[in-house]
């Protein structure tokens, strides 16, 4: 689909999970034992046909361009177009910009160029699967000048930070938008994801940048509400979006539920993510294993109820880890016992640990520890 | 014509072999694409290999059912061999302007790519196996090859003395240099065996094989002609000794005991080494998911797979499906298969997409059966369904769909108490 460009900002909301993003940006959190956040809206696309993404990053974007390659994890590497990554300062007047529409600005050379005729913009702070084509075509038959995918959530008191609630007349057209409300209870969630035809977007960008408006939610989608068509586009299936510690565990737990797994993984839609060679999955003599997932890598010989362990995890004899979250190469080590932990990369606990922290409060181990 | 960049060395794998001992395994895939070890191929062992030792050009020989290993071997991408110059190629055999021919041989199969070796220019040529299971680094094996100026090194193993007469056995002197080669000699003088492994000095390869072409009453194959046509004629062979695991997986049972090696933490076969990694393509699949309730020790699994039910000694690959209630025990069970709740599965390789129904009863344990003769590794091939609480007797091998209950195995090597257990309901 060469007809639509896809635009994903991997490093909106950072600040709102600041525990997990002081070295990677929003894009590269690593979720699901084997996924990095970038990995469910680039495969949303990729899957959708899309075959131009551009990838905006702004701050420690390291990890996210090794993770991303060439695209072709994605299928997003392309003789022309494919994956592009835009670090800041890609122009020269362009520096650290302040909002969505400063980091449009500085790729319109891009936008331009490109042969596409709409773009779909979209952020990194959701675990979800979709398609776009549905989506596209109802943009193009309402004549609406941007369409905006929602859904009628119920949302718990702080779920609406850093993020837009809509309210919509009968006919779906967006009435007003709402950015972080005090809000609880049901509410239209807009989900970071937009549509409009790429003239209407230089357009937008370029008059915003001319009256120093640097926000896409509020100098666009808020400001314009009256005067452009903008439509909301209703999408039903699973989403969690990621808002807090809390919510960023809740979201990893929410996938042992087979139920969500079945709508986030069906064979057709394959969530793809950067290969890392590891071996099978190795259990030993006295592990015992229920309700978990597991990434390939990971050595199993103690106990895990309840929890996702990402890929090259050891948990040694007699370790017990229960409703845990454990990242990527950490080791766990014999007769340790883990309750309500979420341990960061590369971490190790010691041989006879003992960490608890509660439902409520799962305590978070930083990156490279020792305990 | 087209430049090439002159290599040091390529390697040529052996790829076509039918595998006919692997039975239904290999009806519709040659052996070296045959799953193994929860997300690998067998040839993904050589392949890394390959790569691991700084080789970047490799010849694929295939010529038996070629199309899934084509697939498979694509770009090379995942071994690292997409490269500008070089990279991997699969080489079926071809017409040429002097007739067609399949490759009759394993010598004939390397002949008939001269043109493809020349190409490169290399100073050596490595000639491998698709079909054995072993990590090795090449590099040592060249290192001695130009240590000893030898024309043709070839790696050698101690095999079990009763074992000898499978293989082509060498005897050699104290600095290496090989004396003697038998290709499966009834009387083996020695228990050093060829792993089918050569290092060759290319202009010693071209000159051999061009004389071996001319020789009619040649089998046009390296253990049986061109290995002692060398050493008549004087040439300086060396046995390149290697250590470590190795593993033929020629037959079920081989391929059955390699896989449980992965399980047994004191064979020197390590696939979590990062020094030394084992490449594959990977299916893109979410993590595995244990259930409530099951039990999984012993054993390796991979991703996509869900298991509620017990699993001990065995090995998972992609997406396999263990129901509440069902039992995986000594088996190896090959990418997308179900086994349905109530089944109990015992010492069988089932291979890809079957589906073992509820309560059927596949394959036994050797301490369930009298007659040890009548024990055997039990084999459900590609795509068969057994029907919900059918028995598959010990030893058998399933190609179609299999309905037969308990009440008509009277002949069948299952106990009576195993038959008891699976009776309809």
């Amino acid at each position: 689909m060469k007809n639509l460009l896809g635009i994903v900002f991997s490093n909106s909301h950072k600040h709102i999970i600041s525990e997990l993003t002081p070295n990677r940006c929003m894009g590269s959190l690593p979720v699901g034992g084997r996924y990095r956040l970038i990995d469910f809206v680039l495969s949303t696309l990729a899957n959708s046909g899309v075959e131009d993404v551009g990838v905006i990053t702004q701050t420690n974007y390291q990890s996210l361009m090794e993770h991303l390659g060439n695209g072709r994890e994605w299928d997003l590497s392309r003789k022309s177009g494919g994956l592009v990554i835009f670090p800041p300062f890609s122009r020269t007047e362009s520096g650290m910009y302040r909002g969505r529409i400063d980091a449009l600005y500085s790729i319109l050379g891009y936008l331009r160029s490109s042969p596409a005729t709409h773009v779909i913009i979209c952020d990194c702070d959701m675990i979800f699967n979709t398609t776009y084509e549905d989506m596209l075509l109802s943009h193009i038959d309402s004549g609406a000048d941007i369409t905006i995918l929602y859904k009628k959530m119920p949302l718990e008191a702080d779920a609406a930070k850093d993020a837009c609630v809509l309210s919509l007349a009968e006919d779906g057209r967006v009435q007003d938008v709402m950015i972080s409300p005090p809000v609880a209870g049901e509410h239209n969630l807009y989900l970071n994801i937009m549509i409009t035809s790429k003239s209407l977007l230089e357009y937008l960008v370029s008059s915003c940048y001319s009256h120093n408006q640097y926000s896409l939610a509020r100098d666009i989608l808020q400001a314009k509400a009256g005067q452009y068509h903008i439509h909301a586009y209703e999408y039903t299936g699973y989403v969690s979006r990621l808002y807090s510690l809390q919510s960023y565990y809740n979201a990893n737990m929410a996938l042992l539920d087979p139920q969500v797994r079945r709508q986030l993984f069906p064979r057709e839609m394959p969530i793809y993510t950067r290969v890392r060679d590891e071996a099978p999955v190795r259990y030993g003599l006295g592990s015992n294993v229920s309700n978990s997932l597991l990434a390939d890598g990971c050595v199993v010989e103690g106990e895990v109820e309840n929890s996702i362990l990402f890929r090259g995890v050891t948990v040694g004899k007699k370790a017990k880890v229960k409703n845990s979250i454990i990242m990527q190469d950490t080791v766990i080590g014999e007769n340790s016992q883990l309750e309500w932990v979420m341990t960061d990369k590369n971490v190790t606990v010691r041989e006879g640990r003992m960490l608890t922290g509660f439902r409520t409060y799962p305590i978070y181990i930083a990156k490279g520890s020792v305990i | 014509m087209l430049k090439y960049h002159k290599k040091k060395w390529i390697a040529m794998i052996l790829a076509g072999g039918q595998g006919s001992r692997l039975l239904s395994l290999t009806k519709r895939l040659a052996k070296p694409a045959v799953p193994f070890g929860g997300k690998y191929r067998i040839i993904d062992f050589t392949l890394s290999n390959c790569v691991n030792s700084g080789i970047d050009t490799v010849g694929v020989l295939t010529q038996y059912q070629p199309l899934l290993l084509n697939e498979y071997i694509g770009n090379g991408q995942p071994w690292d061999l997409d490269r500008v110059h070089g990279g991997v190629f699969v080489l079926p055999p071809y017409q040429q302007s002097t007739g067609s021919d399949w490759y009759t041989g394993t010598a004939n199969a390397i002949y008939q790519n001269l043109h493809f070796i020349q190409r490169y220019d290399p100073d050596y040529v490595l000639i491998l196996s698709g079909d054995h299971i072993y990590k090795m680094d090449y590099s040592r094996m060249l290192h001695f090859h130009r240590q000893k100026k030898a024309d043709c090194t070839i790696a050698a193993l101690e095999v079990p003395r009763h074992e000898a007469s499978r293989f082509g056995i060498l005897a050699s002197d104290e600095d290496g240099r090989i004396t003697s080669f038998e290709e499966k000699p009834a009387q083996p003088k020695s228990n050093m065996a060829s792993m089918g492994i050569y290092i060759f000095s290319t202009k010693t390869l071209i000159r051999y094989l061009e004389e071996d072409a001319e020789n009619e009453a040649s089998a046009k194959d390296f253990g049986k002609n061109v290995i002692p046509a060398m050493l008549a004629s004087g040439a300086r062979l060396y046995a390149y000794p290697f250590e470590g695991y190795w593993k033929d997986v020629g037959t079920i049972d081989s391929l059955w005991e390699a896989n449980m090696d992965l399980l047994d933490p004191s064979k020197p076969l390590d696939l979590g080494d990062p020094q030394w990694k084992i490449y594959a393509r990977n299916a893109v699949r979410p993590p595995q998911y244990i259930g409530h309730g099951a039990v999984v020790q012993n054993s390796i699994v991979t991703e996509g797979a869900e298991i509620y039910g017990v699993v001990d000694f065995s090995v998972l690959f992609a997406s396999v499906v263990v129901e509440p209630g069902a039992t995986v025990r000594d088996s190896i069970v090959m990418p997308g298969t179900v086994i349905r709740s109530g089944a109990v599965v015992d010492y069988a390789i089932i291979a890809e997409g079957c589906e073992i129904g509820e309560r059927a009863r596949v394959g036994s344990r050797p301490e369930d059966t009298p007659d040890k003769s009548q024990w055997g590794v039990t084999v459900i091939a590609e795509g068969v369904t057994v029907a919900p609480g059918s028995v598959v007797p010990a030893k058998a091998v399933v190609d179609d769909n299999w309905d037969i209950g308990p009440q008509h195995t009277l002949d069948a090597p299952t106990s009576a108490k195993e038959v008891g257990e699976v009776v309809r309901a």
